[in-house]
């Protein structure tokens, strides 16, 4: 073989490590931090990202000498997730949001400012060092768009001039908490019993601990609380499989990874209700027999994790976490908060639990279910953040209460994000039964073409389906609700944008879910660009099934966004298909193009070519 | 009833295909009372002088010159058949798909490899009456309507053989395990 | 062992109730094709070729545990369209240039394209641009030919410690990655029982391949179902 082989293909496929040199000493601190626990790997790695602008082979190494785990399997959970990075991001990092929404909201013109005023491209750092800029993933602030991550601070409704002045700090080295524009707006525009606050902690939790755990989930099944999470698994169901689980210790985790696009209700009760989520997940760990909880928290909303530890200290100080929580003797309960590192699949129960153990956040195989065999193979009830709010509110109020809201298979309230083409954006917390035109009305949206229902793993649905109830009986929903308006094109605009996110937040292991969403992506492409036929449509339809085989939700539902345009918005790609049964994608021209130029020759396309 | 005629090409292949369909042994007799043969190698036809029912391609497109004899193959043939993995996808010649751009390739060939001897004046062949070289080598069903796939490097005799009687006689082709194979 | 009833094809089987569905289906000789499983290591799902209906819903076979009067179904013309459909995407997704392979005639992946007949492709060929790691002095890992199957990850998982293969990234973008420290002073043997653990020709060994003539090799004459003696041992 010939010695000049192309080295690209020659090399091993080590992490690339250009550039980045760490400061050892400090990695070995923050590994102390953990008390070298390896099961506190994210913590670790979001500690040395933050401290070193990334996790550079000799964070790799030292880290993997400490857990006696090979560099290889170190990097295989860093590599895993979006905020962390093998090579340098930048002092600054900025993590501007690609959601659909943010693009209608004129994502564009901020992309362009920001790699004008920095001088870089999207995906890449400034030659100083100093400046990142990427995309992400929905950051949860859909109704504020568009809205970027410097840092773990959160700039929002960003215009032009807004990124020149955020900008021009980062060059002038201010610190991030001093940078300009970071007005993250709660946006509660209609308040129902759970947001109301009508409820004191305190009572809710002593109401609980002095009933019997069994009680207390018997009271949830009365009130016929289920998962909020989008799936509506009863509450109480999972409470009493986890609490009958045998095992060593029980895990209550909250969901807070609220990942899918146009879903912001979390940061709200995150940033705004703070106190009714501890509440509910310690009620949670009372009736499960927990002595811990675990947040779940997702890297976007880390802006807030301060203020939430501070909310757990005042529990602690009053007595409402720690040593006989409310009062109740033998009752030992704490909560801490677990960050993630930036993937929508650990929204997945199992795959949240993979992650938390520090591992890549690939969902598990079940049965066993996590209420069985969870966090570190522990009996585990993961909930909703939503769920544990619920919960709180019906120890304090009454199942009676609760079920007098909403609809006899959905009982009580549901927060809903709303987002895209309409006047007032926000979080609305309706009774389950609301149709899609009372939400509509109540936000103010005009001229609507279209509504996405619990993000793009739900259904994109047209206006004669706008008199649908939102419930799990009828139109089940997570909680977003995305209005697409009647200027947007819904196949450029929304499903490629959909199935481009799908693409990059498969964890990789199910074939379907990893191989089956770009050909979908290719086939949209060749439809988008008139050059599809009616058998493009008919086989991306036969595909879902495969899809269904996939072993996760994400999986399952990945072609969402392709079968429910397609069931719902037929008359979009007939228009665009060809009347023929072929239609060849070949473009003479652009093939040859490269090849004429490199050998210094004009394409000659004329004739006989067509 | 006329015999119904064939026509047969090699695109970016090595002619395996084509050898393979020699390789029906003595049933070459049988195929020749079966059905007439327009252009191919095999007869020396050069250019159609007929619109053929069955059209058979070895080989994908690398070059604008297959582009242009596929199309011509879909314009004159009633049935297109691709032959091999090439003409399937891409096959040995789409190795390049992936490894490098064209730009590389051919800089690589023609420039900087150490066989390269006497290329003083750095040429990539440009000459007009040349083929221009494509991006990549494309599978032939992408550059127009294939109707019927037949894979093997190359495919067996007996399955080319299968699949020319089964067009023939409108039968379903008879698909033996040991018949199918991918190399 | 307690021992429980469950109905596969329509069959009544008494089994041992901490087996899987796979486990027991290849015990009663029935075929469930197979890609990432290998017996001997723990069962992941991730290829889902397995899939069969039990209780009526699409499970994979390999990790599910039977449990009593499990009514399973292991083959319709569903169920194979579908598999076959996986095959084609691995085929599609990577760069399988089965005529230039050490691994063809003996690879997993092609034999179950054999068993369903795969000739016309469905799916877009993506020509992804893959490597090809050969720096390692007895193994090549050719990630072209990767099925991101995980067999070497759990392999090595369970035999040893620290991991020696693991994946890398997610997504499309997800690749198998090894450790060449660890694995430099592997010898003749270990190389071929790397080798062996992959389905396909994704590992290999240096300085070895094609050492089987064409028509001799195991799925040239017999189909990966094949129920013969010879194709049992």
């Amino acid at each position: 073989m010939s010695e000049k082989q192309s080295p690209k293909t020659f090399l091993p496929n080590e992490g690339d490590d250009s550039g980045c040199s760490c400061d050892c000493g400090k990695i070995e601190a923050i590994l102390a931090k953990y008390n070298n626990d390896r099961g506190r790997l994210m913590d670790i790695l979001i500690d040395v990202q933050d401290s070193q602008g990334c996790v550079g082979k000799e964070a790799v190494a030292k880290i993997a000498k400490v857990f006696n785990m090979s560099k290889v399997d170190v990097v295989q959970t860093l590599s895993f997730y979006h905020f962390f990075s093998q090579t340098p991001r930048g002092k600054y990092t900025v993590y501007l949001n690609d959601s659909a929404v943010a693009e209608m909201m004129g994502r564009d013109e901020i992309t362009k400012a920001f790699e004008e005023e920095v001088g870089c491209k999207f995906g890449s750092v400034s030659e100083d060092g100093r400046i990142g800029l990427f995309d992400t993933a929905c950051i949860g602030m859909n109704d504020q768009e568009p809205s970027a991550i410097i840092n773990k601070r959160v700039f929002t409704k960003l215009t032009k001039e807004k990124v020149a002045k955020i900008v021009k700090g980062m060059k002038n080295d201010f610190e991030v908490e001093d940078l300009p524009c970071t007005d993250v707006q709660d946006n509660i525009l209609m308040q129902g019993p759970i947001l109301t606050k009508d409820t004191e902690i305190g009572e809710a939790v002593r109401k609980a601990v002095f009933m019997s755990p069994e009680e207390v989930i018997e009271e949830i099944k009365q009130s016929n609380l289920r998962g909020r999470g989008g799936a509506g698994f009863p509450t109480a169901l999972k409470w009493r499989f986890c609490r009958n689980a045998p095992g060593e210790k029980h895990y209550v985790f909250c969901n807070a990874d609220e990942g899918e696009p146009g879903t912001f209700k979390d940061r709200v009760i995150l940033t705004e209700r703070p106190n009714l989520l501890f509440a509910g997940m310690t009620i949670a760990g009372y009736a499960i027999g927990a002595e811990e909880g675990i947040l779940y928290l997702r890297y976007e909303y880390k802006f807030m994790e301060k203020q939430l530890e501070e909310v757990l200290t005042n529990l602690r100080n009053k007595g409402l976490l720690g040593k006989d929580v409310a009062g109740k003797e033998g009752f030992n309960y704490d909560i801490r908060i677990q960050s993630g590192g930036g993937a929508y699949v650990c929204g997945e129960e199992s795959a949240l639990l993979e992650s938390a153990e520090g591992k890549r956040g690939e969902p598990r195989d079940r049965p066993p279910f996590p209420v069985v065999k969870g966090y570190m193979q522990q009996p585990t009830s993961v909930n909703n953040v939503e769920t544990f709010c619920s919960v709180a509110k019906i120890m304090h109020k009454s199942a009676k209460w609760y079920r007098s809201l909403g609809t006899l298979d959905s009982t009580g309230s549901k927060l809903v994000s709303v987002s895209g083409d309409c006047e007032r954006p926000g979080i609305y917390e309706i009774e389950w039964g609301f149709t899609v035109q009372d939400v509509l009305n109540l936000v103010g949206a005009r001229n609507v073409q279209a509504v996405q229902v619990g993000g793009p793993s739900g259904k994109c649905i047209a206006p004669n389906d706008f008199n649908r109830k939102l419930a799990y009986e009828d139109l089940s929903t997570g909680g977003s609700i995305i209005v697409i308006g009647k200027q947007r094109d819904l196949l450029k605009d929304i499903v490629m944008n959909f199935l481009d996110f799908f693409i990059e937040e498969s964890c990789g292991s199910c074939v379907p879910c990893r191989a089956m969403t770009v050909q979908y992506k290719k086939k949209m492409e060749k439809i988008i660009a008139g050059k599809g036929v009616k058998k493009d449509i008919d086989q991306m339809l036969s595909w879902e099934k495969v899809m269904l085989m996939n072993r996760c939700g994400l999986g399952q539902s990945a072609c969402n966004p392709v079968i429910s345009t397609i069931k719902n918005f037929r008359e979009l790609y007939d228009a665009k298909i060809q009347k023929t049964d072929y239609v060849s994608q070949f473009d003479l021209a652009a093939a040859v193009k490269e090849s004429c130029k490199t050998a210094g020759r004009i394409p000659n396309l004329g004739g006989n070519h067509e | 009833m006329s015999k119904p005629i064939v026509a047969t090409t090699s695109l970016a292949g090595c002619f395996g295909c084509h050898m393979s369909l020699l390789d029906i042994d003595e049933r070459i007799l049988d195929l020749i009372e079966l059905v007439e043969f327009n252009k191919s190698p095999i007869d020396d036809i050069k250019t159609f002088t007929k619109y053929c029912d069955i059209g058979i391609i070895e080989g994908g497109c690398c070059n604008s010159e297959n582009v242009h004899v596929l199309q011509e193959f879909r314009k004159n043939c009633k049935t297109l058949v691709v032959l091999g993995e090439c003409a399937i996808m891409g096959g040995l010649p789409a190795l390049r798909n992936n490894a490098a751009p064209i730009s590389e390739c051919l800089e690589e060939a023609y420039l900087n490899c150490v066989s390269v001897q006497a290329n003083d004046e750095k040429i990539i062949p440009n000459d007009e009456e040349l083929p221009m070289i494509l991006d990549r080598v494309y599978p032939c069903h992408e550059i127009v309507k294939i109707d019927y796939f037949l894979p093997g490097c190359p495919p067996t005799a007996d399955l080319i053989w299968n699949a020319l009687v089964a067009l023939v006689t409108g039968n379903e082709m008879e698909l033996p395990y040991e018949v199918l194979k991918y190399d | 062992m307690n021992k429980i009833l469950i109905t596969i094809d329509g069959k009544g089987y008494l089994v041992e109730s901490d087996k899987t569905v796979l486990e027991v289906a290849r015990e009663n000789k029935i075929f469930i094709p197979t890609l990432c499983n290998l017996q001997g290591i723990k069962p992941q799902g991730s290829c889902r070729i397995c899939t069969c209906m039990i209780d009526g819903r699409m499970m994979t076979a390999c990790t599910t545990p039977v449990s009593n009067n499990m009514i399973v179904i292991t083959k319709t013309e569903e169920l194979d369209k579908l598999r076959s459909n996986i095959v084609e995407l691995l085929f599609a997704e990577g760069n399988h240039f089965c005529p230039s392979c050490e691994r063809s005639g003996n690879c997993e992946l092609q034999a179950l394209a054999y068993l369903y007949k795969i000739m016309v492709p469905e799916f877009d060929y993506i020509f992804p641009n893959r490597n090809v790691d050969a720096t390692h002095p007895k193994i090549i890992l050719d990630h072209n030919r990767c099925i991101l199957c995980k067999r070497c990850i759990r392999r090595k998982k369970e035999a040893e410690n620290p991991t020696w293969f693991v994946f890398k990234n997610r997504g499309d973008k997800v690749q198998i990655n090894f450790d060449h420290e660890l694995t430099a002073d592997f010898d003749d043997e270990m190389a071929q029982k790397a080798m062996d653990t992959c389905p396909v020709g994704a590992i290999i060994r240096k300085e070895k391949g094609y050492d089987v003539p064409m028509g001799k090799r195991k799925y040239d004459k017999h189909p990966i179902n094949c129920d013969c003696i010879k194709c049992k041992e």
